[in-house]
């Protein structure tokens, strides 16, 4: 809440949201302005550079052995699915003014659940135990994640320090639950979710997409999209206009959680292995990226999903990259480092207006107003 | 003998993209006088603040302050020019102690070393004694003394830099009436000290009541400056809003004579309703097609009933009939599916949704009311959305912009068509006019007479006791946390009827 | 929002209306309370600290003694260090995240500079500039570019961590002579019965100055009470003229540098250096901030508090190891406990304040 806002405003305008506003900007600070030009712009940079050292990087084969398409785009989409999934439901998280910092241990405590059950099951290998052990992952994230609701709804906790704990002691869970063993377990039906493939396209990026876009829609289609934006600029107004937060919040780190629990049925899929202390290690903070590289602030409120799945890809794409590009793993994160530096730069105000400035000479400084 | 302006300021001119706000407007200020600004909201009167404290750059213009033009870039520069600004909404930090907040970047510093809280804490103490504070603990948090004495410990704050120059924004605008004599007090006393004071406020009994001189902006254009006792009242009303003056005073006449019928079961009755702490166990009957006004003082409880009849807070005694049926209303879900609706006083932190559009806002409660499964469909809503920015004359008519972008009063107008679009049974509404334009004013009153005329029970709750009295057929009279009378408005009860109980029953 | 919480946190005064009401004086122990309510939280801390130490001599023995507590003033020492320059980003309602991968930087970057021949007394000054030049730039992003502080920190954070591992993924040896290791020098100030003797190190010297300047600074200079304001409420602060924008700069600074000494000194005592040193660390020294009563929103808590919070954490591993007992995988639950249970307990002691 800046001071602008608390004393009368004669029309708002000076927020430079206004339609006049903009139409008074110039044409290449409109563009700039745009929600995701920069992130799309930031995922065709990284292929360029992948081009340049393969001109062959983009190309995508069928493989007949298989039946599956391979390359590296294939890859890519693979690597997104389990941050896609995280992303989407930190997005709603974020929207309502929290964040959850537990989804990565989640992702362990999931893939923990499923390989001990996978690993002590009767028939170890049948279809149904695949459906009890993913059944069990994400149920009980799911309950961890009305926890965490519970604890900050009613309770009243900050969402930081309840997901901050959440997330200590959903790693030990973990490593409870697997006595601090990497569980192992085979069974074909788990395995195929991850590693599967359906027309050529692996499973785990159709069935993350399918969820995305499901939850985007009940989001969208229904009052749900509002009523999160609503509660995460005022509680208390909304509240006020008959919302009810406590049930609305409990939701979110609900979903929020439940999508973790997917996330790391992908993650322990691929390999059949719980890593209790690597598994989704630090994923929290790639899906908090995601988030806000697809342009929705932590402060909370509109919120947009897809631009989270656009910071998933981007995020996915750059992992893949520094691999590619024969650079140690453990270095990635400086690349995501600058990416999001360059990103977040090249979106803020004071960068346009310096475009805008240099684009149309002797034109208002808008970010000077509204810095001041 | 007029003594040389402490503050002159020519040909200002400030553009936001898009709007002028201010447009060559003069204005000098002179020591020893207390000066008020005058303009409905938008006039101009805080960009022109802003620009003399530094917060906002001008694009035309001087300003000369003490002889001498500044260039001001900030309130640190304001400060050290002399001018110090108390806003409407107190700006100390209430995590600090009070003579903290009052010696804040002035604190005493030398042996043994660092701050020597000991002196500062004097400093302080000295500083609230010049305005009559002496008792006030220092050492105490900022957030556990009143409002408006946080009010007051702000001004010795800005008395602390030997400021010349004291700007107040809307000062009295959460005070109750003895909390504004004590603050006139101050302002004259500082006054006689020969300190310049700049005043802002909506009331012109209090205007007339401190003020030396006045300043009348309209539009971001200077339109006068008058000496106080030589401009009638009704001329400063023209000169703040030109044409709008036959408006006002038809809404003036105007007076209702539908009594709502006794006879017939109430809508709503509380019996014995009450909370610790906020309101005393209370008895209140509410009838179809009445105006039930709640007169009190800041503090005397009306708010905090109003706030359990709708279920915003819960009642920890007492029952609610509505329409004869007993009821718990335990969360404003539960007051709004009952078709309660209310309408808070705090409009920015409980009213509007600041980065929703217009239409959003309008429908937020009505979906509220229908739950997330069932998203209101698109025609209803633009129906909703149609019929209210129309009916409301809510300014601009576009739907698709945040309502951050409106002005004060505007967004007072989609707040209420927020719970008209719910098509309540009882509308409560508390200071839906306060810090909003004349003309708005207007529009939300005639709405209420509007509403009451089609049979819905409205509560209406103002500090103004005149406009209660003129809107109401009933008004609740509360004090202290009690209702403690309730009369019928007939055409001798003016103000100083319901002024006089107020202040009779402190006699007893 | 500070105008909500004033609002919100007037409301409970006596009925308001009569002037008489606020001058009357409330009783001497009122007052007492009402002076010193940030320190509840603090005093909870110690509280729990002694009742920990306690409980460990009873059930385990030789706690309360010289040897047991040098190993824990000696052991903690980077925590403390790190949690001093966490709480001045936290009262300003800021967070830092970078301070671990800091570490895991400065001292990778140190050690070989150190192996490679430079000067050591050159390079501890190189690595505390490190510290701070990262600390700067978080800033930078945060003020000059709108970044919220926990994306800034978290992007220095990973930008820390992967120029540290660009460097190598190696353990690198510090070479035992060097001067450096002497920060970690045992004095034996007492020397008791058998090894039971009261031992100190520079590095713990170090973090004693480190925490008596943070003192200074956050209780007697203007720098420190403008960090509180701004972590009350930063409009106000800006518009009661206060340099707002330079101190939050400014504490971040202090972090980052903080955050090098705290490497310089760990290193010092391990004798190496590698690229996932201090994972994690910026949560413990969270953890310890919180624990000791800084609230996380800013404004409220002090650095007593840290410090307390960060022997808490420590304590708590010393006891957890002393028992053999507990599971190694129940520890972070047990932190996690921990930390619960002082979130809770300073909900209830501050009451339902957002």
């Amino acid at each position: 809440m800046t001071i602008d806002e608390r004393v009368d405003n004669p029309s708002g305008a000076r927020q430079g949201e206004t339609p006049t506003a903009r139409s008074t900007q110039g044409w290449f600070s409109r563009i700039l302005g745009s929600d995701h030009l920069w992130a799309i712009a930031a995922i065709a940079g990284l292929l360029c550079i992948n081009l340049i050292k393969d001109p062959g990087y983009l190309s995508v084969t069928y493989s007949s052995n298989t039946g599956a398409f391979v390359g590296n785009l294939v890859d890519i989409a693979r690597a997104m699915a389990p941050l896609l999934m995280i992303a989407t439901g930190m997005c709603l998280v974020i929207a309502t003014r929290g964040i959850d910092l537990s989804v990565g241990s989640m992702m362990a405590v999931a893939g923990a659940i499923a390989m001990e059950y996978l690993s002590n099951a009767n028939a170890p290998a049948s279809i149904g135990a695949a459906s009890v052990a993913i059944l069990l992952a994400v149920v009980l994230c799911a309950g961890l994640g009305a926890i965490n609701g519970v604890l900050i709804s009613v309770v009243g906790l900050q969402p930081f320090i309840t997901t901050l704990v959440m997330m200590l002691a959903g790693r030990g869970l973990a490593k409870v639950i697997t006595e601090g063993q990497n569980t192992t377990a085979v069974n074909e039906q788990y395995r195929w979710v991850a590693n599967g493939y359906v027309l050529g396209v692996p499973v785990v990026f159709l069935t993350s997409v399918a969820i995305a876009v499901l939850i985007a829609l009940i989001i969208r289609r229904s009052a749900l999209g509002m009523m999160i934006e609503s509660i995460g600029i005022n509680a208390e107004a909304s509240r006020l206009a008959g919302l009810n937060r406590r049930a609305l919040l409990i939701t979110v780190y609900t979903v929020g959680a439940f999508l973790a629990g997917i996330a790391g049925i992908f993650s322990t899929g691929t390999v059949m292995t719980v890593d209790v202390s690597q598994t989704g290690y630090q994923f929290e903070l790639d899906a908090i990226l995601a988030v806000v590289i697809g342009g929705t602030s932590l402060a909370g409120g509109k919120f947009s999903l897809a631009g989270a799945a656009i910071g998933a890809l981007l995020i996915a794409t750059l992992d893949k990259t520094v691999v590619f590009l024969g650079v140690p793993a453990s270095a990635t994160p400086a690349f995501k480092a600058a990416v999001i530096i360059v990103l977040y730069i090249a979106q803020s105000r004071r960068f346009r207006s310096w475009v805008a400035r240099a684009t149309r000479p002797g034109g208002q400084d808008v970010g000077e107003v509204v810095a001041s | 003998m007029t003594p040389a302006p402490i503050v002159e300021m020519h040909g200002i001119s400030i553009t936001f993209p898009g709007v002028k706000a201010l447009d060559a407007v003069d204005f000098r200020l002179l020591p020893g006088e207390v000066h008020a600004l005058m303009g409905e909201n938008g006039a101009g009167k805080s960009t022109l603040i802003k620009a003399l404290t530094g917060v906002y750059p001008i694009d035309a213009g001087a300003i000369i302050i003490d002889g001498e033009q500044r260039r001001l870039h900030g309130t640190a520069d304001a400060q050290a020019a002399g001018i110090s600004v108390v806003y409407q909404e107190v700006n100390l930090c209430p995590n600090l102690t009070i003579g903290e907040n009052v010696m804040l970047g002035h604190e005493i510093r030398g042996r043994p070393f660092g701050i020597n809280w000991k002196a500062t804490h004097r400093g302080a103490q000295a500083a609230l004694a010049k305005l009559g504070l002496e008792h006030l603990d220092t050492r105490l948090p900022l957030s556990s003394i009143s409002l408006a004495m946080q009010q007051l410990v702000a001004i010795s704050r800005a008395m602390v830099t030997d400021s010349k120059v004291l700007i107040l924004d809307e000062p009295t605008s959460s005070l109750d009436a003895p909390e504004v004599e004590r603050l006139f007090g101050v302002i004259r006393r500082l006054r006689d000290q020969g300190v310049a004071i700049l005043f802002v406020a909506h009331f012109l009994d209090q205007v007339y009541e401190v003020s030396d001189r006045i300043t009348v902006l309209r539009n971001g254009q200077f339109v006068g400056e008058y000496p106080t006792a030589e401009l009638d009242r009704t001329e400063l009303i023209a000169k703040m809003i030109g044409k709008e003056l036959a408006l006002l005073r038809s809404i003036d006449a105007e007076r209702m004579h539908i009594r709502a019928d006794h006879h017939e079961q109430p809508m709503l009755a509380a019996t014995g309703l009450g909370r610790t702490g906020a309101i005393a166990p209370t008895d209140l009957e509410v009838y179809r097609g009445e105006v039930v006004g709640f007169a009190g003082l800041l503090g005397s409880g009306r708010t905090e009933l109003a706030r359990l009849l709708y279920g915003a807070d819960k009642a920890d005694a007492g029952t609610i009939e509505f329409e004869g049926h007993k009821v718990s209303l335990n969360s404003p879900a539960a007051g709004l599916s009952h078709r309660i609706a209310y309408s808070s006083e705090n409009r920015r932190d409980e009213g509007v949704i600041a980065d929703l559009t217009v239409r959003e806002n309008l429908v937020l409660a009505v979906q509220a009311r229908r739950g997330w499964m069932r998203p209101l469909p698109k025609r209803e809503q633009n129906q909703i959305v149609e019929q209210y920015i129309a009916k409301l004359g809510i300014r601009p008519a576009d739907p698709e912009i945040p309502v951050k972008n409106l002005s004060g009063g505007n967004q007072q107008k989609v707040l209420l068509g927020r719970w008209l679009a719910t098509q309540p049974e009882m509308l409560i509404l508390d200071e839906p006019t306060r810090g909003i334009d004349v003309g708005a004013k207007a529009e939300i009153q005639s709405a209420v007479v509007e509403l009451s005329d089609a049979g819905v029970a409205v509560v209406y709750i103002s500090s103004e006791i005149d406009e209660v009295v003129r809107l109401s057929d009933r008004v609740a009279i509360l004090k202290d946390r009690r209702k403690i009378e309730e009369i019928d408005v007939g055409p001798d009860t003016t103000t100083a009827t319901v002024v006089r109980i107020i202040a009779g029953e402190s006699a007893t | 929002m500070s105008a909500t919480r004033t609002l919100e946190s007037t409301e409970p005064v006596e009925p308001a209306g009569t002037a008489a009401a606020q001058d009357s004086q409330p009783s001497p122990l009122k007052r007492y309370a009402a002076r010193h309510r940030d320190a509840t939280s603090t005093g909870a801390a110690l509280l729990i600290f002694i009742a920990m130490l306690i409980y460990g001599q009873v059930t385990y023995g030789s706690i309360v003694q010289y040897s047991t507590i040098s190993n824990l003033l000696i052991n903690n020492t980077h925590l403390v260090i790190l949690a001093v320059g966490l709480t001045f980003v936290i009262l300003t309602g800021g967070i830092d995240l970078s301070v671990g991968a800091v570490i895991a930087f400065t001292s990778v970057a140190g050690v070989m500079l150190a192996q490679a021949g430079w000067n050591p007394y050159l390079v501890v000054v190189i690595m505390v500039l490190i510290g701070s030049s990262i600390g700067l730039v978080s800033a930078c992003l945060i003020e000059f570019f709108g970044m919220q502080p926990f994306i800034a920190t978290l992007s220095m954070m990973f930008l820390a961590r992967g120029l540290a591992s660009t460097l190598t993924t190696a353990p690198e040896r510090l070479d035992p002579e060097s001067p450096i290791k002497k920060i970690s020098h045992q004095w034996k100030i007492v020397d008791g019965e058998k090894v039971n003797d009261l031992i100190v190190t520079p590095a713990v010297l170090i973090a004693a100055t480190v925490v008596v300047v943070g003192l200074f600074l956050i209780h007697r200079t203007r720098f420190g009470r403008t960090v509180y304001a701004v972590g009350g409420s930063e409009p106000s602060a800006d518009l009661m003229g206060l340099p707002v924008r330079s101190t939050k700069l400014w504490v971040y600074v202090i972090s980052g540098t903080l955050a090098a000494i705290g490497g310089i000194v760990y290193t010092s005592r391990l004798g190496s250096a590698q690229n996932i040193t201090g994972i994690g660390w910026e949560l413990d020294a969270i953890a310890a901030v919180v624990i000791g009563g800084t609230l996380l929103t800013g404004g409220s808590g002090s650095i007593i508090g840290s410090v307390i919070g960060a022997f808490v954490l420590g304590l708590m591993n010393v006891l957890i190891t002393r028992d053999g007992g507990v599971r190694p995988e129940m520890t972070t639950i047990i932190t996690g406990g921990i930390l619960f249970v002082f979130v809770l307990l300073q909900r209830a002691i501050k009451g339902r304040r957002g």
